[in-house]
C-alpha cells in the first residue's frame, strides 16, 4: 500500500504492508531509526514523535493513516555539532544514560513546552485557566508517559527546565 | 608492548593524582551525549543490511513437550522464507560469564512464554502474522511445579559461627521475622535484538549484549563455530541491568536464520518476550533473626533466603552475599534454600544478592532500632565492625560511618525519633526513613589498546560495552588523564570483539576493571615516552599535548616519530581475598501516605555514596539516581506475578509490570564521598558504583511508611492494599 509520509520536511513514498505501524515505516522502510520501539504498545513512550505539532506514539499510528500529516523525529530536531538547546541540555544534566528513550523523550518534551506555552493545564495545575508555571512537578508530570529505566528523571526534570529558561530569556532579549 | 598488572598488593601510589591534566574525576559530559540526544547513536537492530529478513518468535502456550508444529498456514503467506525449528535455538539465555552455550533444545518446554521456533519473512508485520498462525500441540512431560514447594539445602551454601540460638535467647532485644520480596524484571528500554550476517563461514552478529568475550563463545558454543569466525558488535546497548549479560535466544536464531536462508536475519524480541523469555530476579522468603544488648549492639545474626530457579541452572539469586561482613555480632547464621520451579530463567538482575539482601536486613535492621528505642542511623553506627567478623580479614575500606554521618547531615535527618504517625499533613501522614548501602566489590581481568599519535590525538580500544554506564566517558577521561590530552582528543572504540578483551559491563565490574586496563596501556605509552626523553616516568608530566620533564615542555610529535601503541591487562590477584572490598552508602527518605487510599508519595530521597576513587562525578551520580529509583519501584510498585495454575508470567507489559515513571521519582540528591582512594582494588584505586544504589534504597522507603504511619511491610512491594490493611488493624 502506497503512503506520502512528510517527515522532518521531506516527502517520503512508502510502499508497505497496510499493517506497518509509523514506528515501523520509520524504522524498517526509511532507516530513521532515531525513533525507538520500546513496548510496541503505546507504554513506554521511546517511540515518541510529533504530527502536526502534538505528540504521539508511532507505534500506536499506522503509517497509512499519516498521509499529509506534517511529521517530526528525533532526526528533524538538531544534530551533533548543531544541537537544539534541548538536547543541548539533556547533555550537560545527564538527561539520560543508556540513550534509547532519549529520542522519545526529547520529541516529548519539545512538544510538552509548546502544550504549557499555549496555557493546557494538566493534572497537577493549580488553576485550570491561567497560566502553569513550569514547576518540577509540572514537568514530572507531563513526563511520565515517557519511561526511562536507568531513571534519569531528576536529570530529565533539570534538563527540560534549563532549556525553558534559556528560551524564555533569549525571548525577553529578543523583545 | 604489554604491561600487566595482578593485583596481589596494594598499590598506593594513587599515581592518577599526580596526574596535571585535570580531567578524571570531572563532571565532564559524555562525549557520546550527541548522538544520543539526536538519535543517531546505532542500537542493535539499527544497522540494518539491505535485504534483512524479519525474525519472529513462536511462543510456547504451555509448559511440555512439543508433539507438533502446525506451520503449513505460516509457510502459505506471501514473504515467508523460513520456519526455524533447529535444535540448537536455546531454551533460555547464558547466565552471566557462562562461556559457553546454555541449555538449548527448544522442543522441551521448561517454562511458558518459551521461544520453540522462529518465523522468517520478508517483512515483520508478515512474520508476526505468520508466527501467531503457528499451531502448536504440546504433551505433558515431567516438568518441576509451577510454584515453589520443595527446598534444596546445599552443603556449601550454608555457614554458621558461634552459637545463635544462646545468642537470641541471652540477647536484651531480638528481632526474628519472614520477609518477602518479589520476582522482578529488568526491563531495560532497548529490547533484546541481534541481526545476523554470513559472508562464507564468518558471521557477523549486531547485539544488544552486556559482556561480549563471553558472548561470543557463547553464541559460538550454540552455533557450533569457531570463536574465531564471529564478530560480535554491541556499541551501543540500551540498558541491560544483568539481562543482557549472557548471550540470548534472539542472537542464536537470527545466526541460524540467516544460514539457512542465506540472508541477514534481524530478531528483536517484543516487550512480552523480554519479560517471558530473557531473565527474572528471583521472589525471596527471607528470615531475619537478630540478637542484640540493651544498647543495641548486635550479638547474632540470622539470615536465611528461600529462592528459586530452573532445573539444572546453577544461577540462585545470592541473597546474604553481604551478610556475613556488614555488621558486627560474632554468632552468625547463614542459609541459603533453593526451589526447582517451572518459571522464566532466574539469573541476575542489577546487584542480584544485595538489592533484595540488604533491602530485607535494612527493615530488620529499622524494626531492631524501634525495639531498642535507638535512632536508626546511631544503631548502625553502633555495628560497624573492626574486621569482617566472619572472615577476620581486614576491609580495604570501611566507609559506612562517613556515608551515615554525611548522608544524616545533608538530608536533615531527624534524630529525635518522633512516634510513628505523630506528623500528619490533612489526610497525609509522612514519615522518615533510612537505610545503609553495601555491595561487595570485584575486579574482572580485562585487557585494553592505547595508541598515541605524534600530532597529540590517542585512540582507546576494548571490546567493553557502554550500557549507559558512562564507559565511553571514564574511559576518555583516563586516557586524557594519563596521557595528557583534552578528553576531545581521545577517542574511545568500544563493543566490538575484534577488539581486546576487556571485563564487559556486569556486578559492577566494569568501570573498575577495564579502567585499570586502559590505565596500564597509557603508563606503557608513558613509558615510551619517558625513554624517548631520557627521564622517569615518574618524572614526565604530560599536559596539553606536551611533555614536560626536565624543565623542558615539548610538543608530542617532537617526541615520537609515529603512533605509540600499548596494550593493559589487569587481573584480580591476592587482594581479593586478602582483605574484604565493598562499597558503601546510606539513603535517607522522606514519604507521604495517604490515610485514605493508602498511597505512598516518596518527597524526598537523598544518598551517600563512596566507591573509592570517582572516576566522573556525573555519570558515578546518575548510576546512583537510578540505582535508588530501582528501589523505589522495588519499594512500592514492582512485582513480577506468576499465575498459579501454569506459572506463566500474568504482567509481562510496561503497563502491568510498574516500573517508577517521572512522577513517582522526586528529585533525588545523591552525595559521592570523593576523596576516598581504596589501594586494594586495582592501580586506580577505584571501586564499582553501577549497583550500590540499589542495594537497600527500597528499605528506606519501607522504613519511612512505618514511621509516616505505623504500619510495618514485611512483604514488598509495600502496595496501597496492605498499607490499608495495616491502617485498619
Amino acid at each position: 500500500m502506497r503512503t506520502t509520509l512528510t517527515i522532518n520536511g521531506a516527502t517520503h513514498d512508502v510502499d508497505a504492508d497496510p499493517r506497518t505501524t509509523l514506528l515501523d515505516a520509520l524504522r524498517n522502510h526509511l532507516g530513521l531509526t532515531g525513533t525507538k520501539k520500546g513496548c510496541d504498545h503505546g507504554q513506554c513512550g521511546a517511540c515518541t514523535v510529533i504530527a502536526d505539532g502534538r505528540r504521539i506514539n508511532s507505534c500506536l499510528t499506522l503509517a497509512c493513516m499519516m498521509d499529509g500529516v506534517e511529521i517530526t523525529t528525533i532526526e528533524g530536531l538538531g544534530e551533533p555539532g548543531d544541537l537544539l538547546p534541548l538536547q543541548d541540555a539533556f547533555v550537560r544534566h545527564d538527561g539520560y544514560q543508556c540513550g534509547y528513550c532519549t529520542p522519545g523523550q526529547i520529541c516529548s518534551a519539545t512538544a510538552m513546552l509548546d502544550e504549557v506555552a499555549q496555557g493546557w493545564p494538566s493534572v497537577v495545575t493549580d488553576d485550570l485557566t491561567g497560566d502553569a508555571s513550569l514547576t518540577d512537578a509540572e514537568i514530572a508530570e507531563r513526563m511520565s508517559g515517557n519511561l526511562c529505566r536507568c531513571a534519569a528523571y531528576p536529570n530529565i526534570v533539570d534538563a527540560i527546565k534549563d532549556a525553558a529558561d534559556r528560551t524564555a530569556d533569549q525571548r525577553e532579549a529578543a523583545e | 608492548m604489554t604491561i600487566h598488572t595482578r593485583m596481589d598488593d596494594a598499590d598506593r601510589r594513587n599515581r592518577l593524582d599526580d596526574m596535571a591534566q585535570g580531567v578524571l574525576s570531572t563532571a565532564m559530559d559524555r562525549p557520546d551525549g550527541p548522538l544520543k540526544v539526536s538519535g543517531r547513536a546505532p542500537y542493535a537492530h539499527e544497522v540494518q543490511p539491505e535485504g534483512m529478513l524479519h525474525g519472529v518468535f513462536v511462543r510456547a502456550p504451555r509448559i511440555g513437550r512439543v508433539v507438533s508444529l502446525d506451520d503449513a498456514a505460516a509457510r502459505a503467506m506471501d514473504g515467508v522464507e523460513t520456519v526455524v525449528t533447529d535444535d540448537r535455538l536455546l531454551r533460555n539465555p547464558a547466565q552471566g560469564t557462562a562461556n559457553e552455550a546454555p541449555v538449548q533444545g527448544p522442543r522441551e518446554v521448561f517454562y511458558v512464554g518459551q521461544p520453540i521456533a522462529l518465523v522468517v519473512a520478508r517483512t515483520f508485520e508478515t512474520a508476526r502474522a505468520a508466527a501467531l498462525s503457528v499451531g502448536v500441540e504440546i504433551a505433558d512431560a515431567e516438568r518441576a511445579p509451577v510454584a515453589p514447594q520443595d527446598y534444596d539445602s546445599p552443603d556449601k551454601k550454608q555457614s554458621s559461627q558461634g552459637d545463635l540460638d544462646a545468642a537470641m535467647r541471652d540477647a536484651a532485644v531480638t528481632v526474628d521475622r519472614m520477609y518477602t520480596t518479589p520476582a522482578h524484571s529488568s526491563a531495560p528500554m532497548e529490547p533484546h535484538a541481534a541481526i545476523a550476517e554470513w559472508d562464507g563461514d564468518r558471521l557477523t552478529l549486531r547485539g544488544s549484549l552486556q559482556m561480549l568475550k563471553f558472548n561470543r563463545n557463547e553464541l559460538a558454543d550454540s552455533l557450533g563455530i569457531d570463536p574465531k569466525n564471529l564478530r560480535i558488535l554491541s556499541p551501543y546497548v540500551g540498558g541491560g541491568f544483568g539481562s543482557k549479560l549472557g548471550v540470548a535466544p534472539e542472537a542464536v536464531a537470527a545466526a541460524i536464520a540467516a544460514q539457512e536462508t542465506g540472508r541477514p536475519v534481524g530478531v528483536a524480541l517484543s516487550r512480552q518476550q523480554v519479560f517471558e523469555a530473557t531473565m527474572r530476579r528471583s521472589e525471596t522468603r527471607q528470615r531475619v533473626r537478630l540478637a542484640a544488648d540493651a544498647e543495641g549492639r548486635l550479638t547474632g545474626i540470622g539470615h536465611d533466603a528461600w529462592v528459586s530457579n530452573l532445573p539444572d541452572e546453577s544461577y540462585s539469586e545470592p541473597v546474604t552475599q553481604a551478610t556475613p561482613f556488614t555488621y558486627r555480632g560474632e554468632n552468625r547464621v547463614i542459609g541459603h534454600h533453593v526451589a526447582r520451579v517451572s518459571r522464566t530463567c532466574a539469573g541476575s538482575v542489577r546487584a542480584p544478592g544485595e538489592a533484595v539482601g540488604i533491602t530485607v536486613f535494612e527493615i530488620a535492621m529499622d524494626e531492631l532500632a524501634h525495639a531498642a528505642g535507638i535512632d536508626p542511623v546511631e544503631l548502625r553506627r553502633r555495628n560497624i565492625p573492626d574486621r569482617d567478623p566472619t572472615k577476620d580479614i581486614p576491609f580495604s575500606s570501611n566507609m559506612l560511618a562517613q556515608a551515615l554521618d554525611a548522608g544524616a547531615a545533608a538530608f536533615g535527618w531527624d534524630d529525635s525519633r518522633p512516634a510513628p504517625g505523630s506528623r500528619r499533613e490533612g489526610e497525609w501522614m509522612i514519615g522518615q526513613g533510612m537505610a545503609s548501602a553495601v555491595r561487595v566489590n570485584n575486579l574482572a581481568e580485562a585487557k585494553a589498546r592505547v595508541t598515541l599519535n605524534p600530532d597529540g590525538t590517542a585512540l582507546v580500544e576494548t571490546d567493553m560495552t557502554d550500557i549507559g554506564t558512562g564507559s565511553y566517558a571514564i574511559l576518555t577521561q583516563i586516557a586524557a588523564e594519563m596521557l595528557g590530552l583534552p578528553p576531545e582528543r581521545v577517542e574511545v572504540r568500544l563493543g566490538d570483539t575484534d577488539l581486546p578483551p576487556g571485563s564487559g559491563s556486569g556486578g559492577s565490574v566494569g568501570a573498575s576493571s577495564s579502567g585499570s586496563a586502559v590505565f596500564l596501556a597509557c603508563q606503557g605509552v608513558r613509558e615510551r615516552l619517558a625513554e624517548a626523553m631520557g627521564v622517569a616516568e615518574t618524572d614526565l608530566t604530560l599536559k596539553d599535548g606536551q611533555a614536560i620533564a626536565d624543565n623542558r615542555s615539548t610538543p608530542l610529535g617532537d617526541v615520537i616519530d609515529g603512533p605509540v601503541e600499548a596494550l593493559g591487562h589487569i587481573e584480580p590477584g591476592k587482594t581479593s581475598k586478602a582483605v574484604r572490598q565493598a562499597t558503601w552508602g546510606a539513603y535517607f527518605a522522606e514519604v507521604a501516605v495517604n490515610s485514605v487510599t493508602g498511597e505512598t508519595r516518596v518527597r524526598r530521597m537523598h544518598g551517600t555514596f563512596a566507591a573509592g576513587r570517582i572516576l566522573n562525578a556525573k555519570t558515578a551520580r546518575s548510576q546512583c539516581l537510578g540505582g535508588m529509583t530501582f528501589g523505589i519501584g522495588m519499594a512500592l510498585t514492582e512485582e513480577l506475578m506468576h499465575d498459579a495454575r501454569d506459572g506463566h508470567v500474568v504482567n509481562r507489559d510496561l503497563a502491568e509490570y510498574h516500573i517508577p515513571v517521572n512522577a513517582d521519582v522526586p528529585q533525588i540528591t545523591v552525595e559521592l564521598l570523593m576523596e576516598e582512594r581504596d589501594p586494594w582494588t586495582n592501580p586506580m584505586q577505584a571501586k564499582g558504583i553501577g549497583e550500590l544504589g540499589i542495594c537497600g534504597a527500597a528499605a528506606a522507603i519501607v522504613n519511612a511508611i512505618h514511621q509516616a504511619t505505623g504500619v510495618r511491610v514485611r512483604d514488598l512491594p509495600a502496595t496501597l492494599d496492605k498499607v490499608m490493611a495495616g491502617l485498619e488493624d
